[in-house]
């Protein structure tokens, strides 16, 4: 599984992309998230409140109970502000 | 319907040559509305920094002008976002629709840029003149502005 982060989640975790395999009962946005805030103090910090924090998956915006598969690109970052 | 033209680009863009190709060689366009974003220097902001997710920002860009085509009946349409670092006075966004009459092409341009402001991934970073730097917070009412357009149902 490819994660990507951007913006203050990448400045906070410390690297823009990953390849990472969590254990099976990881199996949606919020169970990846919780499982990748212990993978560093960095990964900490940056999941530490999951609120502010949006994900998309496979390029598409996603909630918190979207499931997550192997082979998926899951990114993860700020409300966007662009326009 | 009309395919829209995206482009997701570091360079500067021309408006008067994108309105120019979204017009040319057509005689049922009576109207062509434009927005174009602009780098303001708030709180004596130095540069701003724009970053984005190459692949997700086309996919999600086109599809909201998809939405716009399909919403409206516009002869053209055209939407250019910058990315990296821009300075005061330079332009970020350009938004760009035809339309036989002018309600169409005025509507849809304020859709896509209400839409633009909360469906498209980018994130900006502020650099100011004494130092330091900060991320733009997303506001509660660009998202309010978006949803009016859901509200209002078809209001084409």
């Amino acid at each position: 599984m490819r994660v990507l982060y951007f913006a203050w989640v990448r400045q906070k975790v410390g690297i823009a992309e990953e390849e990472v395999s969590p254990p099976a009962e990881v199996g949606d946005v919020a169970g990846l998230m919780a499982w990748l805030g212990t993978r560093s103090p960095g990964h900490a910090a940056a999941f530490a409140d999951a609120r502010q924090i949006r994900a998309a998956v496979n390029q598409e915006f996603a909630s918190p109970d979207q499931p997550v598969r192997p082979g998926d690109e899951v990114a993860f970052f700020p409300p966007v502000t662009g326009g | 319907m009309t395919q829209p033209t995206i482009r997701v680009q570091e360079a500067p863009f021309d408006l008067a040559a994108e309105c120019a190709a979204l017009t040319k060689g057509r005689s049922d366009t009576g109207g062509l509305a434009s927005f174009v974003g602009i780098c303001r220097a708030d709180d004596n902001l130095s540069a701003m920094v724009l970053e984005h997710y190459p692949g997700m920002t086309e996919r999600a860009i086109t599809r909201i002008a998809e939405e716009a085509c399909a919403r409206w009946p516009l002869t053209g349409c055209t939407v250019i976002h910058r990315y990296g670092r821009l300075t005061p006075g330079d332009p970020i966004v350009l938004v760009l629709t035809a339309s036989a009459h002018r309600a169409a092409a005025l509507e849809s341009c304020a859709f896509l840029i209400d839409w633009l402001k909360t469906r498209a991934p980018f994130w900006k970073r502020e650099e100011f003149a004494e130092g330091g730097e900060r991320w733009v917070e997303a506001k509660a009412e660009d998202d309010a502005a978006a949803a009016r357009w859901s509200a209002q149902g078809g209001a084409a």
